[in-house]
């Protein structure tokens, strides 16, 4: 490489013209303002939506987070049940998504050939593609109906096993939590898929066939080398996909059932934040509007929280891993 | 570099290995296919679906020229129940209703190219400030990882945002598809960010040199080298973005207001067909509706994201050159 001899020349030490010069320092200004804009809509849209939902957090102080008593008509706005289902079809999707996430893309980085791999990056990515909307639509006109059915027979299969009977009761109508865990499990799972193919591409190669070579089978090389190598992106890409369960809007709002309740039965109707906001803000006004908008708040703040952490452990760990290689 | 593992087939070592062994690593092979498995059964029974009960609206002419129906839900309440359980769209299509979706085409082409005027020369010149002034320094680097932070906000909070500080100071004349189309911006602009700086940077630092060598200042470098080098990742990435924006909904709901017939300007209330899904999902009568716009939406987003790839592939930039 003969490159390693050139310095990258500031271009108006050779050019010496004021008027180059001064043009070089607007292009340089103009840019700069675009990657503050970044910064500045993040800060706009905490400081705009706080002041917006500040009347119901003065009005409910915190039992607006901690009191299960969401009623518009009366004026109470206690948020308890809605973060509680927000909660669990999170969890559900996790437990949806993590496991077939992690074998795709075990899958992709160390079983596929070219040819194949190439085939599941376009099926992920068209599945990436499709529109939360139209995931909704499908799950509310033609998987609920079935769901209703397989719910109720594993509720009445368990209906006389101690704890399974509170967690799997019956269901009213299909729409439920599970049936939007499930959902937004599918949805969430391209998504974790492509930032753990990420993650275990930075495995270095000669640690792998080092397993292979001491006669390791696939798997023993897979639990021995691939899943130590790289935990912390693991945990990363979960708590990324954590981030994007809660804040999908759409299909939650058509499955989940829109009654805002604590209960432990998985099979009953619910409530989520987002889906909440998108049914109601538009026809709401005063205290029930800047509480829908609080919501908004308080989700902006949760997710910007997991995102930064997740966000520093997959850069953290690919680091580390980019620099041992 | 894979070729090590790919001579290695448990095949080959089988005999010498125990069965335990063996069998476990059979179960995770299968254990991963069948991930996949689950994950691309539904993606294809959405697909079909969709062709299935939105095929035979969409290729009609009033589709994609009339406004929206606004008598379906009398008409399916007071025709029998059964047929419209059971009858196909296309037998529906003889009663007065006339299906169009004119409105919400308009609307959301209008909306995400809105969004894309925004979004895409913002993000480029963020991205340039990130990769060709910025470096490692430590502002671009913080705002480096903001815009990954910002690209998991969810879509509902942008929306919020606009309704707050646009819909709310200028009342219900403040929605309109020019709203809709700065709660897209917001969405895809991170996005846009990212992508196009994964792509600067691929761009070898000899050709800078070059230039500089020449005597050209630094911004026509960019301008004239470094963006027209990275210029095909730079649009598949841009189109990926407008792709996402397209087929979002919540940020529409509280910006864009409804409407069912057209509306050219970019001013006063205006419809997507995301919406119209999400309306005519749980209105009697609007299944086939929902079903033919979500179809005529997959098919713009996956055009957009298939061509993406196509140009990707295609007039990608040599790493290596």
């Amino acid at each position: 490489m003969v490159d390693v001899t050139l310095r990258p020349l500031d271009p108006a030490e050779l050019v010496g013209e004021p008027r180059a010069a001064r043009a070089d320092t607007m292009f340089r200004f103009a840019p700069m303002s675009a990657g503050f804009l970044v910064l500045v809509i993040l800060v706009g849209i905490a400081v705009a939506t706080t002041i917006k939902a500040w009347p119901a957090f003065r009005s409910e102080g915190l039992g607006y987070l901690f009191t299960d008593n969401w009623h518009p008509v009366s004026g109470d706005f206690g948020a308890l049940a809605i973060i509680y289902g927000t909660i669990v079809v999170s969890v559900i999707a996790l437990v949806v998504a993590v496991p077939i996430s992690l074998g795709i893309a075990l899958f992709i980085t160390e079983l596929a050939t070219r040819r194949i791999r190439g085939a599941i990056t376009t099926v992920m990515d068209v599945l990436a593609a499709v529109p939360s909307v139209v995931f909704g639509l499908w799950a509310f006109l033609t998987l609920r109906p079935h769901l209703k059915g397989i719910f109720n027979s594993i509720a009445d299969g368990v209906s006389s096993v101690p704890v399974l009977n509170r967690v799997f009761g019956p269901s009213l109508s299909g729409q439920s939590f599970m049936t939007a865990g499930l959902i937004v499990g599918l949805m969430i799972t391209p998504i974790i898929t492509s930032i753990l193919r990420e993650v275990f591409q930075t495995v270095p190669t000669n640690d792998k066939n080092g397993a292979l070579a001491l006669g390791a089978t696939r798997w023993e090389m897979i639990r021995g080398v691939v899943i130590p190598h790289s935990t912390g992106g693991i945990v990363g890409a979960v708590m990324l996909g954590l981030g994007r369960a809660m804040g999908e809007t759409i299909a939650v709002a058509l499955v989940i059932g829109a009654s805002p309740q604590i209960v432990s039965n998985l099979f009953a109707q619910g409530e989520a934040m987002p889906s909440v906001i998108a049914r109601n803000l538009n026809e709401s006004d005063g205290t029930y509007r800047a509480a829908l908008i609080g919501l908004g708040v308080v989700l902006f703040f949760v997710t910007i929280l997991i995102n930064m952490s997740a966000r520093g452990l997959v850069r953290v760990a690919n680091r580390r891993s980019r620099g041992a290689a | 570099m894979a070729a090590p593992t790919s001579t290695l087939p448990p095949g080959a070592i089988g005999h010498s290995l125990s069965r335990g062994r063996r069998i476990r690593n059979r179960l995770a092979e299968s254990g991963m296919v069948l991930a996949l498995l689950l994950a691309a059964v539904p993606l294809g029974a959405i697909v079909v679906v969709l062709f299935v009960k939105g095929f035979s609206l969409v290729t009609a002419v009033d589709w994609w020229t009339k406004p929206i129906p606004t008598n379906v839900a009398s008409n399916a309440l007071s025709s029998q129940a059964a047929q419209d359980a059971f009858g196909n769209t296309g037998a529906a299509s003889t009663q007065s209703v006339v299906y169009g979706m004119q409105p919400a085409i308009v609307g959301t082409i209008m909306i995400t190219g809105l969004a894309a005027l925004m979004a895409i020369p913002l993000g480029v010149a963020a991205a340039v400030y990130l990769n060709e002034y910025g470096g490692s320094g430590r502002v671009a680097s913080v705002i480096r990882f903001f815009t990954d932070v910002m690209t998991g906000v969810p879509s509902v909070v942008m929306g919020i945002f606009i309704y707050t500080i646009w819909v709310l100071n200028f009342g219900s004349s403040g929605r309109s598809a020019f709203a809709g189309g700065l709660a897209l911006a917001c969405l895809m602009l991170p996005v846009v960010v990212r992508s196009t700086e994964e792509m600067l940077r691929l761009v070898p630092d000899t050709l800078r040199q070059a230039s500089a060598a020449l005597g050209t200042p630094k911004w026509r470098t960019t301008m004239s080298v470094v963006i027209p080098a990275a210029l095909p990742g730079i649009t598949s990435g841009a189109m990926l973005a407008v792709a996402r924006a397209a087929g979002e909904t919540a940020p529409i709901l509280f910006t864009v207001g409804i409407v069912t017939s057209t509306n050219w300007s970019i001013f006063g209330q205006n419809t997507t067909l995301s919406q119209q899904i999400y309306q005519n999902a749980t209105q009697p009568g609007g299944e086939s509706i929902a079903w033919a716009a979500a179809l005529t939406l997959i098919v713009i987003v996956v055009v957009l994201t298939v061509s993406a790839r196509f140009v990707t592939s295609k007039f990608s930039v040599r790493v290596d050159g």
